[in-house]
């Protein structure tokens, strides 16, 4: 009851956001039909002539389908960019399989001595086609119209993952956002969408031969105008934004930054989190959210906007460790200790970039990393019976090569052997993992550990501000009272939220910070 | 001289072969006007390709067939099929056509004024036992088999085409239904001018309709001939083996008191018995219920029937 009220409250709230992905899941579904009949029915009508050729192009068209649509979008974004084009596109290839093999399906279905008939009366071919196949054939090529529309209106909510707009938007937003609210806001209408055109396409398919011709014909006038619902005219600005779900939706992300900055004036279309960085970087948007220590910014040439009102939370990577460990090995605080502050975030970015994108070892990045400050000591010889440190990671690269530069310190300056667990995958299975004592340390953001393991309430969130040092000493002293885990000192760079925008562009039009967009966007 | 009017369908040294497999093989002849030519043979024997290379829905490989003097390769194949009537076994009426449209689809064709379409097809389907009032707008699937074949050769008819081609148009009806069409269809007066071609393997169907029957094997003419020829003549042991199991019922119907009893003799005090009237007939209209007075008796008929077979048998085997 709860979750309808608050349901309806969203819709009410976002009647327009509702009404326009409504459009445009229209619009998407029936271009990619049009597109999918225009190609389908000849194809099945030449398939049903040359049935040699029958194997072979329904197999190509059966393996599209088995593609996972999100590898396909995958797959189409590097030749056809982001936006409604790859979307309509990979529904249409979805849309092919139904439809060509409904339409040989039906013509193979006519009776031949019906076919036979009509040409020893003296039909030519093409009255053939058009006065007895076809009309005879339309019934069953109608249910593959109507299989592929069902299916395009549920794969059309991929279509947020590439900018292209439609229910999807909300869908992965809740996802992204843990809302089950928002994904039912979005999913509840496409499934009454499929369930609408699936019962108006049975409800056609039903109808006499006659009729069914006309209605055909109308359906042909009626997808290009759908389908041009899409190209109605959207609100334009200067800048066009693309954002993930997750950030438009939490709190502290484009609607915080809306609040405080007052963001206004700034279109934007959602897109999948891994496809921001390569639609910013081929100017398919301007303006993205991501993380401040991505290698994406360096290896694109992006620019960090200073966020100078504080609106993303901090997080801080900050050491967390088993007292214990530091307890039975007093020397290793002060080799722990040598990278507090040592890493900015241009310095965290350019480790990240030499991993992701140089695909350099993160072993090697750390080695590296240490000679150029003078901190690399060679490992010392192993001692038999030496008590091992277990170091934990998540799994990505930044954690891995965190973890890589705390091995290198403690073998180059202690006795102590290392393990290092890297690739602990998520959050929650590092932190058990540490107090579980499976690992004795692992580096963790400041933010997480407010808001992903400690969450508090809403106020005690509000009352820190999104201070750095507040934040850091409210989740050192929880961690100490309710775990009894220790945070450590900060390594110096701070992973969160950013908006970046291509750094050529933002120095162009003299952005440096998100006041600067807000200022340059109301001029 | 009384003149000889040409051929309607000429055909000359025509070869058929799907792949390997000879279906025709060098098979020429003639129908005259108004004639009525069985083709009759076992199954597989290439009567069926035979007949659909008249009308160009199988190409030739080799030979010649005209048409009222023309070269039917001379002609586009749909201009050439609208001016031939085509039935077939299985029927084919377009099932989202209704009785009516299913008729007027020739002469839709051929641009037939719209009026003269309405009330041909009403004239027509009258004709065959099918009110128009009741049937025209009745869609195939609403009628029985029988009615589905009246309605196809209807159709066939639609456009007065001097030449029909008939594919086992009774084929698939039981043997009820097909007795009782296969009569109306020779009491059809719209059939009595036009030229026919009809395919069966049911030896008493061709005896029944045919002027003229050609009997085929392996793609191959083993004879051509009246059916007293075919039965009494037989050109090779196909042929005679071909009508060995209905030979009696056959020689019945072949057979006219003419050929049993002097000329005089056969003259009744009925209509009901002419020269032309065959054995079987006369057997029939001895022997019902309501037995008509005749000049001889079952005895004397069945002996002079006798004595009219050894005459043929004699004569051929001289």
């Amino acid at each position: 009851m709860e979750t309808l009220t608050a349901l309806f409250t969203f819709w009410h709230e976002q009647a327009g956001k509702l009404g326009e992905q409504t459009v445009q899941h229209i619009g998407l579904t029936a271009g990619s039909l049009l597109l999918g009949v225009l190609l389908g029915v000849p194809l099945g009508l030449f398939l049903s002539r040359r049935p040699r050729w029958a194997p072979a192009v329904l197999g190509v068209a059966g393996v599209l389908q088995t593609v996972p649509s999100i590898a396909l979008l995958g797959f189409l974004i590097p030749v056809l960019g982001i936006g409604p084009k790859p979307a309509i596109f990979a529904l249409f290839l979805y849309s092919l399989l139904p439809i060509i093999r409904n339409t040989l399906a039906g013509i193979r279905g006519v009776p031949p001595a019906v076919v036979e008939a009509a040409r020893g009366l003296g039909l030519t071919d093409g009255q053939v086609l058009r006065r007895v196949e076809l009309p005879l054939a339309l019934p069953v090529l109608m249910a593959g119209i109507r299989t592929a529309t069902v299916i395009n209106v549920g794969v059309a909510t991929l279509a947020a993952y590439v900018a292209a707009g439609g229910l999807g938007e909300f869908i992965f937003g809740g996802i992204a956002l843990n809302n089950p609210v928002m994904i039912l806001a979005g999913a509840l209408p496409a499934a009454a969408l499929a369930l609408a055109f699936d019962a108006l396409l049975g409800g056609v398919q039903k109808l006499s031969t006659a009729r069914l011709g006309q209605v055909g014909a109308a359906l042909l006038v009626a997808l290009p105008l759908l389908g041009g619902l899409y190209l109605l005219p959207r609100a334009t600005g200067k800048l066009l934004a693309g954002f993930s779900p997750e950030f438009v939706g939490r709190a502290d992300g484009l609607p915080g930054l809306t609040k405080s900055y007052g963001l206004t004036h700034l279109p934007s279309v959602v897109l999948a989190p891994a496809l921001v960085y390569e639609a910013a970087r081929n100017a398919n948007v301007d303006v993205i959210d991501g993380y401040s220590t991505d290698g994406r910014i360096r290896a694109y040439g992006l620019r960090v906007l200073r966020d100078n009102r504080r609106v993303f939370p901090p997080y801080y990577a900050v050491p967390v460790v088993r007292p214990a460990l530091l307890r039975e090995h007093p020397e290793l605080g002060a080799v722990l200790a040598k990278l507090d502050n040592q890493i900015s975030d241009s310095v965290m970015t350019d480790l990240n970039y030499r991993a992701d994108y140089l695909h350099q070892d993160p072993k090697a990045i750390a080695e590296a990393f240490l000679r150029r400050r003078g901190m690399w000591t060679a490992p010392r010889p192993t001692v038999a019976g030496a008590s091992v440190v277990k170091l934990g990671s998540k799994i990505f690269a930044e954690q891995y090569i965190l973890a890589e530069l705390y091995a290198s310190l403690i073998r180059g300056n202690t006795d102590l052997a290392v393990e290092t667990k890297t690739g602990l995958g998520g959050t929650t299975i590092c932190f058990e993992a540490l107090r579980s004592g499976a690992i004795d340390m692992y580096p963790e953001y400041t933010g997480t550990g407010l808001l992903v393991l400690l969450q508090p309430r809403p106020a005690v969130v509000d009352s820190l501000g999104g201070r750095p040092a507040a934040v850091l000493s409210y989740v050192r002293a929880e961690f100490r009272r309710r775990f009894g885990l220790e945070w450590l000192a900060p390594l110096g760079f701070n992973n969160t939220y950013a908006l970046l925008m291509r750094g050529q562009q933002a120095q162009e039009l003299g952005i440096m910070s998100v006041s600067d967009l807000s200022g340059y966007l109301q001029k | 001289m009384p003149q000889i009017p040409p051929p309607v369908i000429q055909v000359s040294h025509l070869r058929k072969a799907f792949g390997a497999h000879a279906v025709v093989q060098d098979v020429s002849f003639a129908v005259a006007a108004g004639e009525t030519l069985v083709l009759l043979g076992p199954s597989g024997c290439g009567k069926t390709t035979l007949l659909k290379m008249l009308n160009r829905l199988i190409e030739p490989d080799g030979g010649r067939i005209e048409i009222n003097g023309q070269d039917v390769l001379s002609q586009r194949p749909e201009v050439l099929r609208r001016g031939i009537g085509y039935v077939i076994q299985q029927v084919g009426l377009l099932p989202h056509y209704t009785v009516a449209e299913n008729v007027a689809v020739v002469p839709r064709l051929l641009g037939h004024a719209p009026a003269a379409i309405v009330a041909r097809t009403k004239a027509l389907l009258t004709r065959l036992h099918l009110p128009a009032a009741r049937y025209a707008g009745q869609y195939p699937h609403q009628l029985s088999g029988g009615q589905q074949q009246r309605v196809g050769l209807a159709r066939a008819l639609a456009a007065d085409p001097p030449i029909i081609l008939l594919d086992e148009p009774f084929g698939a009806l039981d043997p009820v239904t097909r007795a009782s069409i296969r009569h109306e269809f020779r009491e059809l007066e719209e059939l009595r001018s036009k030229t026919m071609v009809l395919v069966t393997h049911d030896v008493t169907e061709a005896f029944e309709l045919a002027d003229r029957i050609m009997l085929l094997d392996a793609g191959q003419i083993q004879q051509l001939g009246t059916p007293r020829e075919l039965l009494f003549r037989p050109a090779n042991d196909f042929v005679r083996r071909f009508f060995a199991a209905e030979r009696l019922a056959l020689q019945l119907r072949t057979l006219t008191l003419g050929d049993v009893f002097e000329a005089n003799e056969a003259e009744g005090p009925k209509a009901a018995f002419r020269a032309g009237t065959t054995v079987h007939e006369a057997l029939e209209a001895l022997t019902g219920p309501a037995a008509a007075a005749a000049p001889f008796t079952v005895a004397q008929l069945m002996a002079g029937f006798g004595e009219a077979l050894q005459r043929e048998e004699d004569a051929w085997k001289r």
